[in-house]
């Protein structure tokens, strides 16, 4: 009889190349996307070496990271040069490497381009099945597809460009369970942070984990790429769900994705990609949907999260004593004392983007509590960021961007935006900002920057009132009823 | 890359936990398109506090970093292994530490040892020096051993292939690339069983 296997353990499996004996494993990778950050280093050292890219029709380049979210192109569509001469030299380098490789490169002004993790389901790159690796951490969002996705560094970039392939050992499994029906007013985002707060950033490493339950089943797959892509703020690499029927929905006929024959052939595989009965994980988590709330993170890493309705912690209240010290650190950064309710937070920025939360359901959920309200007179800046162009033009076409614009946001070009404090869009220093990104570590979203991650309605939510706010008021408020 | 066989030297006391990539190396600093110079902006932000260790004169160019459980995670940027790197750490010591971080780190040439915080906290103090005077430690790759001139002797376990590429200085992808031929029987056999997975040509 044949051993029960995890979905992750049938992916691995047939993507082995050449086991060793010590246990590591030749992985073969499917599919790779590359952005202008880790990347210049890894073509300069093929260049140096003489070798090519093995595979560039599995490749895929996508700038992301560094483009200023404002226009790219004048009246005339000459490009408008980037102020930032680094910016501008990285963002050569990768137009120069991609043609020089012979890998397909999505353009600045291209519309289809976008933060890689949104572009690659969009564009049918990912496929459920296949290995998906690009230097950035947030892959592990292709994992809602029911890739096995994982970012690597450089080094790793260059292994794969030159040999498609790359050394690892096989990660452990956590089965991560959710059942239930989540509450009115919480998202797959509230979930994601529930799962932070739960495991802790650390509970994760050395795991693959794979999302089990109903709320997983009965979540979109924009929502599942909102939790994949947090699976390594959990510490774990990679974060899987089996594809089903919504999945092949949501693939078939975009561009990149199998036609015809192969499409009836692939998805007869993928329908075999589900953790067999009596497979074992070496570890599972169990969260009761009924315990997740809308919430918010008080602190400097995403597992300090508190429900909306709560307070900030005392730091006192935590057991381990390097976590009371890392937790006054926290607060002093944050500049938020112990007791405050969160609630009673003001903001004075608002970001909608990031790789976690800049689809068109995204941007649907937050424009439909700001339909007919305005921003508060404290945010200094509330912005809206598009995942992709293509987001962006089913946006426009909706009329979201009236919305936007008419209650008082920005509505600007796709890219990684003030999720990470590279490119010109910051939060500055000793301000804080509502963000859907993924992140609150210090600095992340600029130098000082205070940053509480929240959900796109709770972003909103806190743009209307100008303080943290918990997005069932509005709820009520708007409707007479909770929606 | 550079062997590396033993280590001697002072150890920044570093012990803060959960140090992101970010804290490493902020995200300003990715502009590059080099490999190196990246130790000017490591620990960035908390190199404006008075009093840091990466600033204290008595440690400055110690190839040793104790570091708290879970040093490394949050960005795949490699660019925090560069930045140890060109600050002259060769060895980091941790409780834990996050997967991509761990995997750049060795790429790079830089043991990470992985001890239980006990030994950790020791560790501090030798490095922090018991008399006032910040006192040498001692790595031994083929060993796997942490030792002090206090009779300390800490094991630490590690993967043996990496062990076999840091102890040699080899280069992983010249290595895989003559493996050549598995990798094209693996590739023949895909294209029979899932011929799918080339993407569509796009027009």
């Amino acid at each position: 009889m044949v051993k029960p296997r995890t979905l992750y353990e049938k992916i691995w499996d047939a993507h082995v190349v050449e086991r060793r004996p010590d246990g590591t494993c030749l992985i073969y990778i499917d599919r790779h996307l590359v952005h202008e950050v880790t990347s210049p280093q890894a073509f300069e050292g093929l260049r140096l070496a003489g070798r090519k890219v093995r595979r560039p029709d599995l490749t895929l380049a996508v700038p992301d990271h560094n483009l200023p979210t404002t226009p790219r192109r004048d009246a005339q569509g000459n490009r408008i040069p980037i102020a930032d001469p680094e910016s501008a030299q990285q963002l050569a380098a990768l137009e120069r490497n991609a043609p020089e490789f012979g890998v397909r490169l999505i353009g600045d002004a291209d519309v289809e381009q976008g933060i890689v993790h949104v572009v690659g389901p969009e564009q049918g790159f990912t496929l459920p099945g296949t290995t998906l690796v690009c230097g950035d951490s947030h892959t592990s969002s292709h994992g809602a597809l029911g890739a096995l996705a994982f970012g690597i560094g450089t080094s790793e970039v260059e292994h794969v460009l030159a040999t498609q392939t790359l050394l690892l050992k096989q990660s452990r499994t956590m089965a991560v369970i959710v059942d239930g029906a989540l509450a009115p007013g919480v998202t797959a985002k509230d979930v994601a942070l529930a799962i932070c707060g739960h495991i802790g950033t650390a509970g994760g490493t050395g795991y693959v984990m794979e999302y089990r339950g109903s709320v997983f089943r009965d979540m979109s797959i924009e929502g599942r790429l909102t939790v994949a892509n947090m699976s390594i703020e959990a510490g774990a690499r990679s974060g899987l769900f089996a594809p089903d029927d919504k999945t092949f929905a949501y693939i078939k006929g975009r561009p990149m994705a199998p036609k015809g024959a192969d499409w009836d052939a692939a998805v007869a595989w993928w329908k075999t990609l589900v953790t067999d009965e009596g497979a074992v994980f070496d570890k599972t988590v169990v969260i009761d949907a009924a315990d997740i709330v809308p919430t918010v993170t008080w602190g400097t890493s995403p597992e300090d999260v508190v429900a909306v309705t709560g307070v900030v912690p005392d730091p006192q209240s935590f057991a381990d004593p390097s976590k009371q010290a890392a937790a006054q650190k926290s607060l002093d950064y944050m500049g938020l004392v112990a007791g405050q309710k969160m609630a009673d937070v003001a903001i004075e920025h608002v970001f909608i983007g990031s790789c976690t939360n800049s689809r068109i359901e995204d941007l649907r959920a937050a424009a439909s509590l700001l339909k007919g309200r305005h921003i508060a007179s404290g945010i200094k800046h509330a912005m809206v960021v598009p995942g992709s162009g293509l987001v962006k033009r089913q946006a426009e076409a909706e009329g979201l961007d009236r919305i936007f614009l008419d209650a008082g946001f920005e509505w600007r070009e796709p890219g990684c935006s003030a999720c990470l404090g590279m490119n010109p869009d910051k939060v500055p220093a000793g301000e804080r900002c509502a963000s859907t990104s993924n992140r609150n570590f210090m600095g992340r979203q600029g130098p000082g920057s205070r940053t509480h991650l929240v959900s796109p309605a709770m972003a909103a939510a806190a743009a209307i009132t100008g303080r943290l706010t918990d997005v069932r008021e509005l709820l009520h408020n708007k409707e007479g009823v909770v929606a | 890359m550079d062997k590396l066989t033993t280590i001697d030297g002072r150890a920044y006391p570093f012990g803060m936990k959960n140090v992101d990539t970010d804290i490493v190396i902020p995200a300003h600093w990715l502009k590059t398109i080099s490999r190196n110079g990246l130790g000017r902006g490591a620990f960035e932000v908390l190199r404006k506090e008075p009093g840091n260790v990466f600033d204290d004169p008595a440690y400055a160019g110690s190839p040793i970093l104790i570091a708290g459980d879970n040093f490394g995670c949050g960005s795949s940027r490699e660019h925090a292994a560069w930045a140890l790197g060109d600050l002259g750490i060769k060895v980091v010591i941790a409780p834990s530490f996050s997967d991509i971080f761990s995997g750049n780190a060795f790429k790079n040439g830089i043991l990470t040892v992985v001890l239980p915080q006990a030994a950790v906290d020791r560790l501090m103090e030798v490095a922090q020096g018991v008399n006032g005077t910040p006192d040498p430690i001692h790595v031994d790759l083929e060993a796997q051993t942490v030792t002090t001139r206090f009779q300390d002797r800490f094991t630490f376990e590690i993967d043996p292939f990496r062990k076999h590429c840091l102890l040699g200085g080899l280069d992983e992808i010249g290595l895989t690339l003559d493996q050549g031929d598995v990798i094209d029987r693996y590739e023949a056999k895909q294209a029979q069983d899932r011929p799918w997975v080339v993407p569509a040509a796009v027009a």
